[in-house]
């Protein structure tokens, strides 16, 4: 039987999740044994027109990480959907539009105003904005689009399955990768990691006291966490209830709070609002000036609560109040 | 409702959709029962008036027909649209989005099973006026157990302050203390004077209540209920005004309320008593008390539990503080009174023991008694008080014939409407008093004649003469108006009653339901429900006791399943739940690490589901995708 094809492809993302496939260290030997890469541009050298050569669902399994910013993205995100049997988003900003998600909160237009004409780095004496065509006198050129919105992998194309993780972890990489080799995948639509929130994994979980009320929450720098015991009971923001297990509490172990990488669980329509009702549900006062002062320790809600599914969420970002009507 | 039908018919998974005048009637009962059975349906909507009203109906037509009765969903398109849009197009619409989103919800209901509770068989009753009273001791001749919790020193309330009651002229203290001293002698009444209730829990049929006893300074398990302390106070006169007395006479630090007082034990104010505030008080009431020894400075507020399965709140009203209508000199003029404090001046164990003396102390020659203050105003209440009417011209024959003055009653339509009513007005008129028909609008005591000198003078516009007139008299009796208590908001906080505008507690449907609540297993009775006369308030009482009785001897209750539940498949352990349930029903099984609920202490306040970031905690009747697909029906 001929291996598998199976190609690789980011599109907005930080590189982190091709690391994450090399990170599998002596691992990617059998990965490598046991499929065939037939594109992965990072690494080997395939140009987008091999892609095109190749018959449509030619490709067995197609990992895309990375959200959609521009339409570059999304054009390679439609063909490779196109020659690909299974297409899998491959962790955080391909399922939920990650960190370059939190791009929603602003605009297009600010985020031209300040990269092209106000960053202090910045000298445009004339000030030029990349425009998707241009003319000069040699002809016409062309620049991908950059879009209003960053979207997510699955609002421009049919995703398969999820592998969440900002990176997803080699653990839930390789049982991906058997799954597949071994055709034993689940319904379509999941997203291949733990089924419960982090807490049923995590080892300091049976140390949370009888009940668990929180007076003040503290920052990273500010305190010397016990390790043995729930970080969140200890006042520090770990978002590991309301984030899917399967991370093996790895951030946790470190010392570092969960900050919902792998996130939401099936049932939950939207990551931040529940994170944010559980962890207002659990501040241990009725005091309007107290719940105040407890929840101007967290510096940015927006972004700690929707760092990774901003673009999934119910409202998708910020909404623009059209001000020229 | 026709195109409504039909649309309703176009929706997904409708399989037959009708219009039909009286879905609620028998005919159209039948109707759906037949559909039911017909088309093998497995979900119902009816789309009609409130669910308040007839959710209960369709639920038992549905199960008649062999389904489920939680398989069925209700639209309220009365409330929620044709009472409320105005645009019949528009309603149409929002109806036809409503049913929608009833119709994409009904998919996921679920079948479900009403949990059946026991009844306690114990009544709280909140209140010891007329209305309680009767209510108790209803209930108490019925072999129940009653919690009589009054937050007075003694029960009795306004009618053991009023001298006589219209039309018949009956004493209010001779047909009223008997009722009161069966209270305290009825072995099934358990008499809580001097005490208010703190916090309710729980829910018809085994209702949690706490009741905050506060100190009297004087044990009622000693006290003989003697008196001597009083005499023996070292005040030898009162300089405390006197709360049944309106003011009109003055206590000591030591008092009984009134001579008929239940329970006839007296309390101590500390704010008057030298003890409390010096502790330098030779202490002359505890030397008379002797060997009794029932006095005690030491006593705190206790709080009292207690289990019940019904209440009635009997809290009554308040008079209306004539104060607020400035231009009828009420504080300012010694000789305008309010009619509460005429009733204490008539009666002739009252202050002056029934003279009429002003407090000028002159008897008056003419008396102005002017209804509807505080009643039937744009700046106060716009409402009818509906007794006023009556009490002034009793109080009218009885200041006549106690001091033979000429009587104006100022009225603006003479309302008599009860049994013998108007005949009472009629023999009013006989007995000459002057009827007016104006509102006046000031008293004032300037004089403009030398027939006015030292008068109090009524401007007022006589409406049938078509003038106005100035009219002078030495005294004026100001008929005020009834309004709820002034913490009626939060007794209705405490048992979540609602109000209407003017503040009266709201029954379940004014004219079928009178003293049910919204609060199943919470009843009302009296005046708290909007202002009546005695003989009202002791039919609603009966009534209430009534209600309470079908409830208790029915011995078991059931209720809807709203709890919440636990899918123990997708539960991390997180704990952040168990905080949360104000009911304990939720506990840690860390054997498995994940949190079970106890389903029997469950209440169904959703403050789980809220808190779960799994999703894991869900409620019947409100399951996340039952609501996400009603809010889509509405919405897209």
């Amino acid at each position: 039987m001929a291996k598998p094809k199976v190609a690789f492809y980011w599109c907005s993302s930080c590189g982190g999740c091709e690391e994450a496939v090399v990170d599998l260290a002596e691992g990617i030997l059998q990965v490598v044994e046991a499929v065939d890469i037939v594109f992965w541009p990072v690494a080997l050298d395939f140009k987008r027109r091999d892609v095109e050569a190749m018959p449509d669902g030619a490709i067995d399994v197609c990992f895309i990480n990375g959200a959609i910013r521009m339409s570059e993205q999304e054009a390679m995100a439609n063909l490779l959907r196109r020659k690909s049997k299974l297409v899998i988003a491959y962790g955080s900003c391909a399922w939920m539009g990650g960190i370059p998600g939190l791009a929603n909160l602003t605009s297009k237009k600010a985020i031209f105003d300040y990269v092209y004409h106000q960053a202090p780095t910045i000298s445009n004496g004339s000030a030029v904005e990349p425009l998707p065509r241009t003319d000069v006198p040699e002809g016409e050129l062309e620049l991908p689009e950059f879009y209003e919105k960053v979207k997510t992998l699955d609002q421009s194309i049919e995703v398969d399955y999820y592998l969440p993780g900002c990176p997803p972890t080699p653990k839930i990489t390789l049982e991906a990768v058997e799954a597949i080799l071994k055709g034993a995948l689940p319904e379509k639509g999941s997203v291949l990691a733990g089924d419960r929130a982090l807490c049923h994994e995590c080892k300091a979980n049976a140390s949370k006291p009888e009940k668990l009320l929180i007076k003040e929450f503290k920052r990273i720098q500010e305190v010397i966490p016990d390790l043995s015991k729930c970080l969140l009971a200890q006042g520090l923001l770990c978002l590991g209830p309301v984030t899917r297990g399967g991370c093996e509490a790895r951030c946790l172990k470190a010392g570092m709070p969960c900050t919902g990488c792998f996130g939401p669980l099936e049932k939950v329509h939207d990551y931040g609002a529940k994170a944010l009702s559980a962890l207002a549900s659990i501040v241990d006062s009725r005091d309007e000036a107290e719940l105040a002062r407890i929840f101007d320790a967290i510096p940015d809600p927006a972004g700690t609560f929707y760092r990774y599914s901003l673009p999934a969420s119910l409202l998708g970002g910020r909404r623009q109040v059209t001000s020229d009507k | 409702m026709i195109r409504l039908a039909e649309t309703a018919g176009k929706l997904p998974g409708v399989v037959v959709s009708r219009e039909y005048k009286y879905a609620c009637s028998d005919p159209g009962q039948d109707m759906i029962v037949q559909d039911v059975r017909k088309y093998g349906l497995n979900r119902v909507v009816v789309a009609s008036c409130s669910p308040h009203l007839h959710e209960l109906t369709f639920r038992k037509t549905v199960a008649t027909a062999g389904q489920n009765p939680y398989l069925f969903h209700m639209v309220n398109i009365r409330e929620h649209v044709s009472w409320v849009t105005e645009d019949p197009e528009a309603a149409t619409a929002k109806a036809e989005a409503l049913v929608k989103a009833a119709v994409l919800r009904a998919a996921f209901l679920r079948e479900l099973e009403p949990r059946r509770f026991p009844v306690n068989p114990n009544v709280l009753v909140v209140g010891g006026g007329i209305a309680g009273i009767h209510t108790a001791l209803t209930l108490a001749n019925a072999n129940k157990q009653v919690y009589l919790v009054e937050r007075e020193p003694t029960i009795g309330g306004h009618m053991a302050q009023f001298d006589k009651t219209f039309p018949t002229l009956d004493c209010a203290a001779c047909i009223l203390t008997p009722k009161m001293t069966a209270v305290k002698q009825h072995p099934n009444i358990h008499l809580m004077t001097y005490c208010e209730v703190g916090e309710v829990s729980g829910f018809v049929g085994s209702f949690k209540v706490k009741v905050k006893k506060y100190p009297r300074y004087i044990d009622e398990d000693k006290c003989t209920g003697c008196g001597e302390c009083i005499e023996a106070c070292i005040f030898k006169e009162g300089k405390t005004p006197s709360e049944f007395d309106v003011g009109l006479s003055k206590r000591k630090p030591v008092y009984l309320s009134f001579p008929q007082a239940v329970p006839p034990i007296p309390v101590i104010d500390p704010e008057a008593c030298i003890e409390f505030k010096s502790h330098k008080c030779p202490k002359s009431c505890v030397e008379a008390c002797g060997d009794r020894a029932a006095i005690d400075f030491t006593q705190t507020t206790r709080e009292v539990e207690l289990e019940v399965g019904a209440v009635v709140v009997a809290t009554g009203f308040k008079p209306f503080d004539a104060r607020r209508l400035p231009q009828y000199g009420y504080g300012k003029h010694p000789n305008v009174y309010t009619s509460l404090e005429v009733e204490r001046l008539v009666n002739a164990s009252g202050p002056t023991l029934g003279q009429v003396v002003m407090r000028d102390g002159r008897k008056p020659e003419s008396i102005g008694v002017l209804h509807c203050i505080g009643s039937r105003d744009e700046n106060t209440n716009r409402y009818c008080s509906r007794v006023c009417c009556m009490y002034s011209l009793k109080l009218a024959h009885l200041l006549k014939e106690k001091t033979g003055a000429h009587i104006y009653n100022f009225y603006i339509d003479m309302r008599t409407p009860g049994k013998g009513f108007e005949e009472f007005y009629k023999r009013l008129l006989e007995e000459g008093i002057s009827c007016i028909r104006g509102k006046v609008a000031e008293v004032s005591t300037w004089p403009q004649s030398p027939a006015e000198e030292g008068k109090l003078v009524l401007r007022v516009e006589d409406t049938l003469l078509g003038a106005v007139r100035r009219i002078p008299v030495d005294m004026v009796v100001l008929s005020v108006g009834l309004e709820p208590q002034a913490d009626s908001g939060q007794t209705g906080r405490l048992f979540n009653l609602g109000c209407s505008s003017d503040g009266w507690f709201l029954e379940r449907h004014p004219k079928l339901a009178p003293v049910d609540t919204f609060t199943d297993g919470v009843f009302l009775a009296g005046c708290c429900q909007g202002p009546k006369d005695i003989p009202d308030t002791v039919a609603q009482g009966g009534v209430a006791a009534a209600q309470s009785l079908a409830l208790i001897d029915k011995g078991c209750v059931e209720i809807e399943p709203v709890t919440a539940f636990i899918d123990q498949e997708i539960c991390s352990g997180c704990q952040i739940c168990i905080a949360m349930c104000p009911y304990t029903a939720i506990q840690f099984d860390s054997e498995k690490s994940v949190a079970a609920l106890n389903e029997a202490l469950c209440k169904g306040c959703g403050t789980c589901v809220a808190a779960c970031p799994s999703g894991a905690a869900q409620q019947n009747l409100f399951l996340d995708e039952q609501l996400f697909a009603e809010v889509q029906g509405v919405l897209v």
